[in-house]
């Protein structure tokens, strides 16, 4: 208030004053939309763009826990990479995004023409289909655990009885190959539904009369598919694989809960094993720079999204 | 020819189809379920039918959770945390979309840009700096650091699904209300709020979606059992050691999604709409 009052009295008469005066001055778009974005703005140069500071900091640094640290460059990168833990971990992250995600479009595509036909009970379909998205995925997570357990996997007694798997059947959780395929399958349940609302959408815009007219070419339903859905497809596809290959790849709470990295870091992810590093045995520098290895991929999705996909926008 | 000259069967072989897609989807729920009310001794039964029911239901599991475990005092703080940081980042992102969609300002289109691209970052990279952060405030173990932190992923968020929403408003309402001698914020709030209920009804619900749902930084930023949410209580505080109350656990996960699923019944076109809005449109 007091701004303001010293303010008016500097104001020749016949002009607005007090609040109406602010009002004026907030009603010019110069102003008005500094003062708009400026929360936003603290909130995010705050805690996103100085913690990622610290970040990088602490990435070159020997910060442990409670004692002082020290610059030593690159030694955390380095160090990181001649570890066999790290080694399987970057491994581990490609394999989990790369089966994850193509299973993910596929699954995806397919899902999404289903839904895209007349369907008895279509919003009870719909909804029941984006179900895993929404829950809570710690707790979901949960559920899968005990369905992958050792004694009463529900998976196994299932697969048993149907005579696909041989008693006592796979230790899903237990052995390095199955538990890669447990997570990435609750990874698959857990982010399909994301890409088939999303193809779903793109389906719904395609003119009809493009299909109309290449049946009437005498297309059968394979060559409409390649020839028409495919390619329009390809946008939407694009969008949605970037996106979610950051953040697949990114992935924390699905092998947190299921595996915890193991066994013998078999399933370890970066964000996984730099919690293991920087939180459970305090090495904050080496934990800080098994994340960054995040963010040479994060550069290159901004920048594919910023080039190909949002060109017009911004 | 044969099979689309017969509708209903075409109509039939569909719903097949879909059939495996729904039985993946909600199978993980139905058995979370199921577990939740088996009794013990059916449970660990190893030579027992694992997909039904056979001796009596029990809700002893839940009982137990609610009055022997602090899940009330879990689900208080993620009630509390999740509507603070969804009102903050609702509020903030409304007036910050509004500026990126409608205003020109010096560093609008490099603010829109810095927006996006912290949307796309992953608080699994932010974790440990953000813990250091909480810590020198005095925040560490609180359920106050998630409420600051929470933001830093709602808002950009918010922001960018609501930037969508103000460009479909047409600028000519605004203009007549400013005409007829309203202010800017007058018509943002009288005239363009109004009109953009549906994207502010989507963004509320995904913010308290999405914090309901968050799980590193409250695991990092609090250990507390009186301080940490539903998601953090379940999964680490119901775990003693090598044993595991498989039915506790179960009747937990399931307790800790109800508010999420009464939501998502009453909104389900929005949450339909909001996930595509924010990645494709």
């Amino acid at each position: 208030m007091a701004a303001v009052r010293a303010d008016e009295i500097l104001v020749p008469r016949g002009r607005p004053r007090g609040t109406a005066r602010l009002s004026v001055w907030l009603d010019r778009e110069r102003i008005l939309g500094p003062v708009f974005v400026t929360p936003a703005l603290l909130l995010l140069l705050l805690l996103v763009a100085y913690p990622f500071v610290m970040a990088v900091y602490f990435s070159l640094s020997n910060a442990f826990i409670g004692r002082p640290s020290e610059f030593i460059g690159i030694r955390n990168f380095v160090q990181l990479w001649d570890s066999d833990a790290f080694r399987q971990t970057f491994q581990n992250a490609f394999v989990f995004t790369g089966i994850a995600v193509v299973f993910k479009v596929v699954l995806g595509i397919v899902l999404a023409l289903l839904l895209n036909e007349q369907l008895w009970f279509k919003r009870m379909i719909r909804g029941a289909v984006l179900l895993p998205w929404v829950i809570p995925t710690a707790l979901s997570t949960l559920g899968w655990w005990w369905m992958f357990n050792s004694l009463y996997s529900v998976v196994n007694w299932t697969g048993i009885a149907l005579g696909v798997m041989d008693p006592p059947g796979p230790n899903w959780l237990g052995q390095r190959y199955y538990a890669m395929a447990a997570v990435i399958t609750v990874n698959i349940w857990r982010g399909l539904p994301f890409f088939a609302l999303c193809i779903l959408a793109a389906l719904v815009a395609i003119p009809k009369e493009l299909y109309e007219a290449a049946e009437a070419d005498g297309a059968g339903a394979n060559s409409r598919f390649w020839h028409i859905t495919l390619p329009l497809l390809k946008p939407v596809l694009a969008v949605v694989v970037l996106f979610s290959t950051i953040f697949t790849f990114s992935d924390f709470n699905i092998v947190y809960v299921l595996t915890r990295g193991g066994p013998i870091n078999s399933t370890h992810l970066f964000a996984t094993l730099s919690r293991v590093l920087g939180i459970d045995t305090g090495r904050i520098g080496e934990g800080a720079a098994v994340s960054l290895y995040l963010f040479p991929l994060l550069v290159f999705v901004v920048w594919a999204q910023l080039r190909f996909v949002r060109k017009q926008a911004y | 020819m044969a099979v689309a000259k017969r509708p209903l069967l075409r109509k039939t072989m569909r719903h097949l189809a879909l059939l495996p897609f729904l039985v993946f989807a909600l199978f993980p729920f139905y058995h979370m379920a199921l577990t939740s009310l088996k009794q013990d001794k059916e449970l660990y039964d190893r030579h027992a039918v694992p997909l039904i029911i056979r001796q009596a239901p029990t809700l002893e599991h839940y009982s137990k959770l609610i009055w022997e475990t602090e899940f009330l005092t879990w689900t208080k703080n993620s009630l509390l945390v999740t509507a603070l940081a969804t009102t903050a980042s609702v509020a903030i992102g409304t007036v910050a979309a509004y500026a990126l969609a409608r205003l020109k300002f010096f560093g609008v289109s490099t603010f829109g840009t810095g927006i996006f691209v912290t949307y796309l970052v992953p608080t699994t990279l932010l974790f440990l700096p953000l813990a250091q952060v909480v810590n020198w405030l005095g925040l560490g173990d609180s359920k106050w650091a998630l409420v600051l932190t929470y933001p830093t992923f709602l808002v950009p968020f918010c922001t960018w699904l609501l930037m969508g929403y103000f460009r479909t408003v047409p600028k000519e309402v605004e203009e007549c209300a400013m005409v007829d001698g309203a202010t800017r914020i007058q018509a943002l709030w009288r005239i363009v709020l109004p009109i953009a209920v549906p994207g502010l009804v989507c963004a509320v619900l995904f913010a308290f979606t999405l914090s309901w749902n968050e799980f590193i930084y409250a695991l990092t930023f609090t250990s507390s059992s009186d301080q940490i949410t539903a998601s953090v209580g379940v999964t680490s505080e119901l775990i003693r050691g090598d044993i595991y109350f498989w039915g506790e656990l179960m009747a937990g996960a399931i307790l800790g999604s109800v508010p999420i699923v009464i939501l998502y019944v009453f909104f389900l076109d929005y949450y339909v709409s909001g996930l595509t809005a924010g990645a494709i449109k």
